[in-house]
């Protein structure tokens, strides 16, 4: 018999979201477990896998069409050979879900027309967006509105707990809704011109940018960082690493700015912090936001505790990090959160930049590129490879000597890297 | 590595020390225990342990005493005092050469003596061992735990002398049944002992300073406790204030003002029970980093005690003096150094147990403090007359009692008294520790006939109304 594939959700809180792609076609046979489609949030693009096997009847929403509901019947799967019923999909198709595995997210089979009332969204989530959080911690989240895919669990297995949902209401994740901060003034353009449909993606770029640019009063510190001994660290750790299998790694200097970053937050611990109405916000853990250029924009994939992992682990965890995150398969917890970015711009030739803050963070570290410069060295002119840095720092939150000790501290990490590896 | 030197060293092998050590052997640590008397500590030897075995006693003792109420009959019931006491020492000897075999098992070394800092070897830790004052060893670790544990309080007059004033020690092998007893302090360790005397047939009166027992209860829980222990026929007096003693020959004097009234009391035996401070003499720390405060070691959330590679836990570390808090400690402060991620210990989810009859157990916030902490509260009793397997026990009086946040739905507090409930308190325990709310307590099924039902009752009882009552 014929099955509806439903339009599934992505998080427990996903209500619509964008049919960006079919990846099969009508009439192509499918087997359990092959990816039918991608669906596209303001969040993230997650594949749609087939849960039961047969041929895709009749695709039912054609791809790019925006704002499909969460359970709406996307497609028709029918048995081989079987024909393709006419008609729209009764309303009583899409109650298959109830029947489906919990954690699957796309219908099984309708074993009856008669099926109760459509499963809630949550329990239709698939694998990927579902959120472990403790019952106390949802009631509390759900009474203070606080969406539980927003929050970084700190319990056991990354489980969120009581303090992590309270943690969230004392520093809300600014986010007012696009409307009150994008200006809504679109001139009209009428020389001639290619429009370029803006992704989800683009939109919450431009969302945060402008939120965070015109509510946070920034102010930038600007140093000169010599990279020779790092670099000569760098060397001497790849020439040890083996030269395969699972131990074997190829640090980037990158890898090593992430380390010295989190060192460093470690030494000047009030610059991992949110600024709130009621409170400054001190993170307990040193989680690196690393900005990563994607085809449509940029996101920030998490090296979480980077303190306390080691340069080989954050470069494997960064390295695998940011090939999901080019293939826009990064899920929401591995993106959101995090308590300071970094944003290098080396690779480019970049001379020097300032980083718009990623809010709810306090800091960001703009990377420009190393180069060899005449430096004067006692009072001898020399040679040393260079690098200027810039932060850019919330003042609510860090003022200008912290900012200060924090840039030399970190120089202090990087010109003397012994600490990156003890 | 020579035998000397290892990954941890535990100094201490009490159930905070032991414990500590096995995990660290199963963490891949070379590990080393460094005991002055018996493995197992206190609690094995004498404390948890042979204090249940004692408990048990009294029990069958009053079981014995009430065979009627169950269609028996027995003449010239009596018990030897001496075969009582050599079974609880028997459990303890057990138990003690079992944590030998555990440690042996998990290639845990031990050294027999006293273990002190004795300074550093580059970033490696030195512990000097000593037995009867004569050097065994120096070892050299990379850390060192320090759990040494604690003991009784001495108060001023009171001075434990074996022989009239008892510590606990003393009162865990009497030779012969006192015809009366004293128990001053009715914090657990008293009216344990305090009950397990009555029940074997001694007059028993309690002094507490307080103004009631056992303070750290609910006051709901204390007041049925207090009620429960005058019709076995104890005598208690709280608000107290203590006259000086008087030791006769076979006896001991005192004046107790209490309620307005001053008691002239002469009894066999005082059993001092006043709280317990940390062994934190001789253990080296002078010139270090570790910080002493009120007789326990200064930690962090992890057990870190400020000085590098120095960490303390259990009784040492401070309260609750409990062994399941020390046990935990350990494996955290373990994990913690071999570099896993912990998660700290929230000391409103450690349950405490009196194993008294009626018993008594409880976890969180009494309603009390629950109110201060500025809870709105929603609180739920359900007595044990209500309980189908109590009355066919034979144990009708008990009551459950549950506080919930009126917000939240969050279990801020469970609190019991009556038979078996320290063996229940752990599924509140559970459901704090997995931050449940009232809904899914609710929504349990408890099995039938239990007297855990009274759990679920009392849970009910908070909300939409108990069933059986």
């Amino acid at each position: 018999m014929s099955v509806n594939i439903l339009m599934p959700a992505l998080s427990p809180t996903m209500t619509e979201g964008k049919l960006a792609r079919w990846l099969k076609k009508e009439g192509e046979a499918i087997a359990s477990g092959d990816v039918i489609a991608e669906i596209e949030t303001d969040k993230a693009t997650m594949e749609v896998e087939a849960v039961d096997e047969g041929t895709l009847g009749r695709i039912l929403v054609e791809a790019g069409t925006e704002g499909v509901k969460v359970n709406a019947p996307i497609a028709i799967l029918v048995a081989d050979g079987e024909a393709v019923p006419d008609g729209a999909p009764t309303a009583a198709a899409p109650e298959a879900a109830s029947t489906a595995p919990a954690a699957s997210p796309v219908v099984a089979s309708a074993k009856s027309a008669a099926a109760p009332a459509p499963a809630p969204a949550a329990e239709a989530a698939p694998k990927a967006g579902r959120v472990f959080a403790s019952p106390l911690a949802r009631r509390i989240a759900a009474q203070k509105g606080v969406d539980l895919v927003t929050v970084k669990g700190s319990g056991p297995n990354g489980r969120i707990v009581r303090r992590d949902v309270e943690a969230a209401v004392a520093a809300p994740v600014a986010a007012p809704a696009a409307p009150k901060v994008v200006p809504q003034s679109t001139p009209t353009i009428d020389v001639p011109h290619t429009a370029v449909p803006n992704s989800s993606v683009r939109k919450v770029i431009a969302r945060r940018l402008t939120e965070a640019k015109s509510t946070i009063p920034h102010f930038y510190v600007a140093m000169d960082v010599e990279l020779d001994a790092l670099l000569a660290l760098r060397a001497q750790l790849n020439a040890s690493s083996p030269a395969e299998g699972p131990g074997a790694f190829k640090l980037s200097v990158n890898d090593l700015l992430i380390k010295a970053v989190a060192v460093t937050l470690r030494r000047v611990p009030k610059v991992n912090a949110s600024y709130t109405e009621d409170a400054t916000i001190l993170y307990d853990d040193v989680d690196v936001s690393v900005a990563v250029s994607v085809p449509d924009g940029l996101i920030t994939p998490i090296i979480r505790n980077a303190d306390r992992k080691s340069l080989s682990q954050i470069s494997n965890e960064a390295k695998e990090l940011i090939a999901r995150a080019r293939a826009g398969k990064l899920k929401p917890q591995e993106f959101q959160g995090g308590s300071f970015s970094i944003s290098n711009m080396g690779m480019y030739g970049v001379k020097e930049f300032s980083a718009i803050i990623n809010p709810p963070q306090a800091a960001i570290l703009a990377i420009a590129a190393g180069e060899k410069r005449a430096v004067v060295k006692g009072d001898a002119l020399a040679i040393a490879t260079v690098m200027t840095v810039t932060l850019s720092v919330d003042h609510r939150v860090v003022d200008g000597a912290l900012a200060a000790e924090w840039v030399a501290a970190f120089r202090s990490v990087v010109e003397s890297p012994l600490s990156l590896v003890v | 590595m020579n035998k000397t030197e290892f990954d941890l060293v535990v100094v201490g092998g009490g159930p905070g020390g032991y414990v500590a050590a096995i995990r660290a052997a199963q963490l891949g640590l070379k590990a080393a225990v460094v005991e002055a008397n018996h493995l197992g500590g206190i609690c094995l030897n004498w404390g948890c342990i042979p204090t249940k075995a004692l408990l048990r006693a009294s029990e069958i003792n009053h079981l014995l005493h009430h065979l009627g109420e169950f269609g028996f009959a027995a003449d010239n019931v009596r018990f030897d005092l001496q075969k009582v006491v050599k079974r609880s020492r028997q459990v303890a000897g057990q138990l003690s050469s079992g944590v030998g075999h555990l440690l042996k098992k998990n290639k845990v070394t031990v050294f027999d003596g006293f273990g002190a800092l004795a300074g550093k070897d580059g970033s490696r830790r030195l512990l000097s061992v000593t037995k009867d004052g004569k050097p065994v060893a120096t070892l050299s670790a990379q850390n060192i735990i320090l759990a040494t544990g604690a003991r009784a309080r001495v108060l001023p007059g009171l001075e434990p002398d074996g022989k009239l004033i008892w510590s606990y020690r003393e009162a865990m092998v009497p030779t012969e049944m006192p015809k009366s007893l004293l128990v001053i302090g009715s914090g657990a360790i008293g009216i344990e002992f305090a009950s397990f005397y009555r029940n074997m047939g001694a007059e028993v009166t309690v002094v507490e300073v307080l103004d009631r027992i056992l303070p750290v209860e609910d006051e709901e829980i204390s007041a049925l406790a207090h009620k429960a222990f005058v019709k076995q026929g104890m005598t208690i007096l709280t608000g107290a204030k203590l006259g000086p003693i008087t030791k006769g020959a076979n006896n001991v004097s005192l004046s107790v003002e209490a309620g307005g009234k001053t008691h002239a009391i002469t009894v066999d035996r005082v059993i001092s029970a006043v709280g317990i401070v940390g062994n934190v003499e001789n253990l080296g720390l002078e010139g270090t980093a570790v910080t002493v405060e009120r007789t326990h070691v200064k930690v962090d959330a992890t057990c870190f005690t400020g000085e590098p590679g120095i960490y303390a836990i259990g009784d040492l570390a401070g309260p609750p003096w409990l062994a399941h808090k020390a046990s935990h400690e350990g494996v955290m402060c373990v994990e913690a150094i071999a570099g896993r991620h912990v998660h700290p210990i929230d000391p409103l989810n450690i349950p405490g147990c009196t194993y008294c009859r009626p018993q008594i157990a409880s976890v969180g916030l009494t309603e009390a403090r629950a109110k201060e902490a500025g809870h709105k509260v929603r609180v739920g009793r359900f007595p044990f007359i209500g309980n189908g397997k109590a009355i066919a026990m034979g144990e009708p009086e008990g009551l459950v009692k549950t506080v919930f946040d009126a917000e939240t739905g969050e279990l801020l507090g469970a609190h019991m008294i009556g038979a078996e409930v320290t063996e229940m308190i752990q599924g509140y325990v559970i459901a704090r520790t997995s931050e449940l709310t009232d809904a899914e307590l609710k929504e349990t099924v408890f099995p039938h006939p239990t007297i855990s039902e009274a759990m679920h009752e009392a849970v009910l009882a908070a909300y939409d109304g108990a069933l059986h009552i």
